[in-house]
Order: structure tokens, then sequence, then C-alpha cells
């Protein structure tokens, strides 16, 4: 038997998650004063636990490195949020928005743990409202919603532009709750720099307190891991610059599998790279590709202005080569047309990288309905062009601003560039059905485990995963675990595990902190956000991932012979804060690649040129490569991959297509 | 897109620590990129100075685009620099002009300590929220979400007081370094929302409170507060505050009052 158990409860699909939670041990409220649980990370998954466990009796400990739990990178997430509310009465159930799931990730996902999302959606809007979260309602007072990411039905909950910042809140809100009636004791500014294993169980972590750079042990009955995606492996990512993968490594190295590392989603409309002082992108919502049109100019090195290139020296490629879906394919698809194009020599702007965005014919369309409306049949170019303007400032003026602040142009008059970059990971821990790792009471949620959205995440799904795995399935799965702990005792920080932990972290400062080399950490983060990108970012083949590999290798000797961390480990020190960063990332890129080199087939986000049809498309190999891939970490040597096959019993995998 | 780049002076707060007194120091940064963000000039300042075997200016920043609340200057004696509606992050080298002397500082606050150079600690707004900018419902008891219809108008006045990042420019900026924008905006939004009535009282009560043994100083009304706000929290919302907090307090007189006669 594989050492892999998902746990996936019996019985009918629909049926699995209320049976399981019929079924699962409770902890008596007497007996949930004398556990602890430990809560890593702020964001949606953290936040929504750590407030949910410390209202249910446990005493939470919950850290992040920033310096309040309100600015954890979920507060960025611009869009919105899916539930199967069918507010809409348009046909939407949870069964369809279980399907949609499963398919938008390219049948690499498990579908027990997507139809459990899909049915704790609903109850998380509820929750929000509570809140007093102010999504966007309509004049009748009731929730308005939108369509999203290509679905055909209107279940995506928003808050203009900013929902990820309004759920974030709420979630924070009921953390302080919390925190102000002794349930949650809060450590902001900590960084988790190691996990410490007891009699194979997770309890406890290390922390670095970052103003003091103390070095503390933590200890509980369980550990909760919600520290987000490694998109920054990448060095430029839309990720916040804090984003990181220590909490996730330093567990993976203890034992804990990752899973589908190579897993990373591309979004295709970002602000492009202006130059090598560069520290991050800006996602443009997706929302733009409903009305603009994207293109490049037919000629290669065409240096006209783009006002200036007449309509049919232009190439709308997306519509010439999906007229089905048009601008509005699927994210990976949308990606990689666009670097397909700029490969080929097309591409705009000083870097050639970036692809226009066009507005203009939106303007006049929207002009033209607007002149109608207001019933002026004879309106001049000029007026047809301002009242178009005004409809599309009311639906994207945040957006076009936000444009203009960063590259100084003014997307109502010249088209927007814009160029795909590295949004979101899929990969992540391995978990089972309950969100618990390989290793006993070590649970992972959110972004950072890899379970709900296979090999391509879904628009308005993000904020969706993290909230249900906070509010919804690990304050019930962490009573089953936990069930056994009731006569434990508190853990003791004195065992020599914690002594062990504690000394790998100080090595491993000791050792950046006295190569006093002559390379700042950003020059090898940098070099190795480009090889990622070149060799295991949209576009992947073997003999890439085989230079990507070795090349990591050497960049990772390097660093460890040349890197210069200034100042005192003692102290408030971001550079440290980063060197400890990018020497995990140096190790997890390695993972990356073995894993893309791994899967010799294209699903999802993960593109291998072998494995394409005649027409570029992804060619999955269902029959051989129908599973999770499982990482064991190795000291030596390459990492050992374990397989946790999927069933697909209600869905039957069938070809994307968007043609 | 101008390629000219440009050479500029800085003169940036330095300060090792909490106890340490801090000083302002004079930096010379050439060929800087007007394409550039704040926060990048930052950077690539500090990768010379590492380079040069110094220490770099510590600075606290995140997502860099304008929504954590994170970065925290005071350039050339403004919140977040000359834009307004603009964080740090989200302001550009374009603005200046080659041969720019700029003055960077942080935070300055009694409520804000200061913990390295430009980065201070703002605990005290968490403190504040924890102190009841919350409504009391545990997960799992809520109602069904289009249970309560709200109109959009009242809505859409919570989002807008909603917005506020808790970055601290208002704070910053005010001569008496009051927290009364931060605070009146998370009021205002329960307060306009009917999930926020029960409790609207005594939050009110229990936050200022709270405000006020943070070292917060007065309100005064001077209104600097709302134009260097980057989210434009308007000073409405200290008006609504005020009421709130006005009811709450002859509500509690009548209370006392109350129990005493009986
Ligand atoms: S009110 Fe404005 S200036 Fe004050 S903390 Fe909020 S966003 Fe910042
Ligand atoms: S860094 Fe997040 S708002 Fe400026």
């Amino acid at each position: 038997m594989s050492v892999l158990n998902s746990n996936i409860p019996k019985g009918p699909l629909a049926e699995k998650w209320q049976n399981h939670k019929n079924s699962i041990r409770l902890v008596n409220p007497a007996n949930k004063r004398n556990l602890d649980v430990i809560v890593v990370g702020t964001g949606l998954a953290g936040a929504s636990a750590a407030a949910s466990l410390g209202e249910m009796g446990y005493n939470v400990k919950a850290f992040c490195f920033q310096d309040s739990p309100r600015r954890a990178h979920s507060i960025a997430a611009q869009g919105g949020i899916n539930a199967a509310k069918n507010y809409r009465n348009d046909g939407d159930s949870v069964y369809r928005l279980f399907y949609d799931t499963i398919k938008g990730g390219d049948y690499r996902s498990r579908e027990a743990n997507v139809h459990r999302l899909a049915e704790v959606s609903v109850n998380i809007i509820d929750q929000c409202v509570a809140q007093g979260v102010p999504f966007a309602r309509e004049y009748g007072g009731l929730l308005d919603n939108r369509s999203f990411g290509g679905v055909q039905v209107s279940r995506t909950f928003y808050a203009k532009g900013q929902t990820g910042q309004q759920l974030l809140l709420g979630a924070y809100s009921a953390l302080s709750r919390q925190v102000a009636a002794g349930q949650v004791k809060l450590y902001s500014r900590h960084e988790m720099m190691n996990l410490v294993m007891v009699d194979g169980k997770a309890r406890g972590i290390i922390a670095r307190n970052l103003v003091t750079g103390e070095i503390e042990r933590h200890s509980a009955h369980a550990v909760l891991l919600c520290t987000g995606g490694y998109g920054n492996v990448f060095y430029l990512s839309t990720n916040a610059m804090g984003s990181n993968v220590t909490a996730t490594w330093k567990a993976h190295k203890k034992g804990a599998f990752f899973g589908n590392p190579c897993f990373t989603q591309i979004h295709p409309t970002c602000i492009p790279v202006s130059g090598d002082y560069q520290s991050k992108l800006t996602l443009m919502s997706e929302s733009l590709r409903n009305d603009g049109r994207i293109w490049v100019p037919k000629a290669k090195d065409d240096k006209r202005k783009p006002v200036d290139i007449p309509e049919e020296e232009r190439d709308y490629y997306l519509e010439r080569r999906y007229p089905a879906f048009g601008n509005l394919v699927p994210r990976d698809v949308a990606s990689r047309a666009a670097k397909e194009r700029c490969d080929a020599g097309y591409g705009v702007g000083q870097s050639k990288m970036a692809v226009y965005l066009d507005y203009a014919s939106a303007i006049e369309r929207y002009g033209k309905a607007e002149a109608n409306k207001q019933r002026l049949p004879n309106a001049d170019k000029a007026t047809i062009l301002k009242l178009g303007k005004q409809v599309v400032a009311a639906k994207y003026g945040n957006l076009f601003e936000m444009y203009e602040k960063i590259t100084g142009d003014n997307p109502y008059e010249t088209p927007m560039r814009i160029y795909p970059a590295v949004h979101y990971t899929m990969g992540g821990l391995w978990v089972d059905y309950n969100l618990m790792s390989n290793l006993d009471g070590l649970f992972v949620l959110g972004e950072a485990n890899f379970s709900d959205h296979g090999a391509n995440r879904l628009g308005a799904s993000a904020l969706m995963q993290g909230l249900a795995d906070g509010y919804f399935v690990v304050p019930y799965t962490l009573g089953n675990y936990l069930a056994d702990d009731i006569r434990t005792g508190p853990i003791s920080t004195e065992a020599p595990e914690f002594e062990q932990a504690e000394k790998e972290v100080t090595d491993t400062m000791d050792r950046l902190m006295s190569i006093k080399g002559d390379k700042t950490v950003d020059y090898f983060h940098k070099a190795l956000g480009k090889i990622m990108w070149d060799k295991c970012g949209m576009a992947r083949n073997e003999q890439g991932l085989k230079e990507a590999i070795s090349e990591i290798k050497a960049l990772r000797e390097a660093f460890w012979k040349e890197v210069r961390v200034p100042g005192d480990k003692n102290e408030f020190n971001p550079e440290l804060e980063k060197a400890c960063r990018v020497a995990d990332f140096l190790e997890l890129g390695e993972l990356m690649c073995y894993d893309a080199l791994n899967r010799n087939e294209s699903c999802g986000g993960h593109f291998r040129e072998e494995y394409q049809t005649e027409e570029g498309e992804a060619l999955r190999d269902d029959e051989n490569y129908t599973y999770v891939a499982a990482w064991e970490y190795k000291e030596s040597g390459e990492p050992v991959l374990h397989k946790e096959t999927l069933e697909f019993e209600n869905v039957k995998p069938t070809t994307r297509s968007y043609k | 897109m101008s390629q000219n780049t440009m050479n500029l002076k800085l003169k940036i707060w330095r300060q090792k620590g909490a106890s340490t007194p801090g000083k302002m120091v004079d930096y010379t940064l050439n060929g800087v990129n007007p394409e550039m963000s704040f926060l990048e000039m930052m950077d690539v300042l500090n990768q010379q100075l590492i380079e040069a075997g110094e220490e770099p200016v510590a600075f606290d920043h995140d997502c860099r685009e304008g929504i954590c609340g994170m970065c925290s200057m005071f350039i050339n004696g403004r919140a977040h620099g000359p834009m307004t509606g603009t964080t740090t992050c989200q302001l550009h080298m374009r603005h200046f002009k080659d041969g720019d002397t700029i003055t960077i500082e942080p935070w300055r606050s009694a409520a804000f300590p200061v913990i390295k150079d430009l980065s201070v600690d703002r605990s005290s707004f968490d403190r504040i929220i924890q102190a009841g900018g919350y409504v009391s419902v545990n997960t799992g008891a809520a109602p069904d979400a289009n249970a309560i219809p709200i109109p959009k108008e009242d809505a859409d006045s919570a989002f807008d007081a909603a917005t506020c990042i808790g970055c601290g420019a208002c704070v910053a900026t005010c001569k008496n370094a009051s927290a009364m924008l931060f605070v009146s905006a998370k009021v205002s939004q329960l307060a306009l929302l009917p999930q926020g009535a029960p409790e609207r009282q005594e939050r009110a009560l229990r936050m200022v409170e709270q405000m006020d043994k943070e070292g917060f100083g007065n309100c005064t009304n001077t209104g600097a507060c709302e134009v260097e706000c980057p989210k434009g929290i308007s000073i409405e919302n200290i008006a609504r505050m005020n009421r709130e907090f006005l009811r709450a307090s002859l509500v509690k007189k009548k209370k006392k009052a109350g129990m005493a006669a009986s």
C-alpha cells in the first residue's frame, strides 16, 4: 500500500462531508481548554481558523511576519469569491461549482475535497455578511453577483475591486475579538523558522522575533500552516514581497510531502516588467478581458504607436486562434498565447515582452449604446467617445487609474501593455481529506496545501478555499485528531527535539552571517527567478528542466559562499529575513523542476512543450498521470516520488476545448 | 516613456533602535530611472549600501500595490509623499526631477515608536480594533446572507469607510497625532450596517477609550488627515463617530443614574 492515505470518507459524493462530520470525534468544551494550537499565517485561511478555533475554546497562538495580521497577502485579491448560492436563479448549484472547479483544474484535483469546497461555499458568504463585510449590493438591498473566469453562471460575490481586503478584514476582526477574549495570543513580526516533531507528531515551532532577533520555542498539540503560496521563487510575481515558502519548506524537510510543486498559475493580465530594478509585478483584474481586445502588430518590430497601426495590420491572436471563447479563454491558455507571440518576435513596448489590451472598440461600442439610450441619434464621434469613456470608467475606473499610476500612460487614449506573470501556486504540502499532512498533527490550509485546484485554479476560487478551510473544515477535522490528546497535558519546550530544532535554526543563521561575501541576497534571488521563469515557467521541456536543475545547484552553492548579509542576527534585520527565505527558495526551485520533469504531459498551468497537439494545445496523459505527485525530501540525493492516484467517479475527464 | 535618468540627494532618517537617538544622513543616488517606484529607488540605494559594506535602510513594505498598508514613509514633509490618493509603494519617481533633494522620515507619533530607521511599531492600531472593531458573531452562527436587505447607499458608504488600510498616515500627518480618522472609519463601517447595530454604543466607547490609552492626541478638526489619507477616507466619519460616542456616553450616564435610583 502507498504511504499516502487520502482518508476520503465512503459513500456518495454529496453525502461524504455530512457523514464524516456526523461520525468524527468531538472534544468537549472543558477539554478544549487544555489543548494548544499553533496557527502560522494570518491570511484568509489562518485568520479564519485561528478565530474559529478560539471561539470553540482552544488556546490558540497565531503568528505572522507582517506588523499586523491584517496585512497578510490575501488582502490584495481583487476580483471576488465564488459561492453556489444561486441567488440569480440561473441554474447554479453545488454540483455545478464542483464540476467547474474540477474541469478548470484539468482533472488533477480530488473530487471529494472539491465537492466539500462547493458545499461550504454558501456558508462562507453568510458568515462574512454577518461580520459586516460590505459586499456589493443591488438597489433592492440584496447581494449582487458577477460572472467570472469563463463559467456560465453568475456566482461571484465581490466588493468592488478589493474583495480580498474586505474578506480579510472580516476575518481579522473575528480574530481580534478572540485576542481580546484571551483565546488567541498574537505574535506579529514573528517568522516560523522550523517545525518541531516529538514522537512522530508535530508539537511546536521555532520562531524568530523579527524585531529583537530572539529565537523562541512555542509548543502545541497541533500546528496549522496557513502560510500561502511560493510564487516568489520566481523573484518577480504578483505576490507580496514577504511571501515565502519557509514554513512549508521546513515542514517538508521534517518529512511532510510536497504535492504537485510544479503547478503554478501564470496570470495573463499583469503590468509588464519595465526594467531590471523591478521588484514585483502588479495584476490587473481578469475582468478587463470581458471588454478589452488583445492584439499585437502583424509585422515584426513595428515601431509605430499602437493607435497609428491600422485595423488590418493588427493580429487579434486570441480571437484568431479561439473563435469560440476569444479573449475569454482560461488563464493558462491566454498566458501561453501571449508568450507564443512575443517569443516569435511580435511583442510590443521597450522590452518586446508585452501585448496590447485595447479598449478603443469597447469605448466606441458603449458610447453608441449610451447615445441611443440618451436618444442622441446624431451624436458625433467625439460625443460617442466621451460617453463610452464614462461607461468604461464606471466599470473599470479603479483599474485604469492603477495602470496609469504605475506606467504613466492613459489607457483611455492608448492601449494598455500587459504580459503574463506568476500569480498563484496550486501545489503545496500534501494533505488528506482532513487537511492533515502525512505528519500527524501538522495541518495545512489555503494556498499552502495542494488540494483543491488541480493543475489550474479558476478565478474567484482562492478566497473561497482559504475561508472554507479555516472557517468550516479544520474546526471539525482538528477536533477529531485532538480527541486523542485530551490527557496529554502541556507540551514541554524543554524536550531535546525543541533543542535540536532550535540549533538547526541558529546554525543556519550563523552560517549565513559568517559568509560575508560580496553579493547581495537579491542578486541570488533574481538569478534564481530567471532560471525558473525561463525553464520552469509558462512552458517547460526536458532539456531545459535538466539544465535548470544543475544551474540551481550551482547557484545554491555560490549563494552559500558569496552572499553578504549585513548587520547582526540579534536585531531587526530585513536582509537576514530575506536571506533565510531565499535559501529555502533555492531548494524548492530544484524540486519544482524535478516535478515538472517527471510529469510527461501537459495539463493546466503545466505545459511541457513535448506534449502538445498539432495546434499547440496542451496534451494530457490520463492513463499515466492521473495522480498527485507527492515528493519526499531526502537529505542527499534526489527527492522520492509517492503517488496518490486520483479516482474520478462522478466526472469523466475530457479534453478542455475553447476553440 | 522617458529615458533620462536622474541624480538625487537623499536625506534619510537613520536610527539603530527604539532606544537610540537617530539622525538625518545624506546619500547621493545616481542613475535613477523615472519608471521606478519609490520603494524600488530605495532598493537600489540599499543594494549599493550593502555592496559598500554599509547597513541598508530598514523600511516596512509588503504588497507594493497600495493595499496592505505596510509601507509608511514621510517624504518631503508629507505622509506617503507628494501625490494624493497614493501610498509610498505606488509613488513613482517620474514625479521627481533630476537634482532633487528628497527627505525621508518615519511616521512620528508617541503611539508609533520607531523600531529601526523608517520602520515603526503600529500595534496600537491592532489593540484599538481588539477593543471593539468587530461584530460579535461566532463561526457558524450566521443567518442566510440575503436575510437582511441593506440599502445600497448604506452598503456603499460602509464600503467606503471599510477601505481604510490601517497605514497610519492620518496619525503621522496630524499635528496632534490623533487616530480619529482610523478609528472613525471602523466605527462608521459597522454603525452603518444592521449587523453592527446591537453593539454600536459599546463599540464606540471602548475603541475611543483604547485610542486614548495608546497615547494618540485629540482631534482638533484640522482636516489634514483626510488630505493625506491614501484611500480618501472622509472626515465625515469623524463626525459620525462623535455622534455615536456622544449618544453612547449619554446612554451610559442614564443607565448609571437609573441604577443609582433603584
Ligand atoms: S484612515 Fe487613511 S490614513 Fe488613516 S490609517 Fe486608514 S487609510 Fe491610512
Ligand atoms: S506596501 Fe502594501 S500598501 Fe504599500
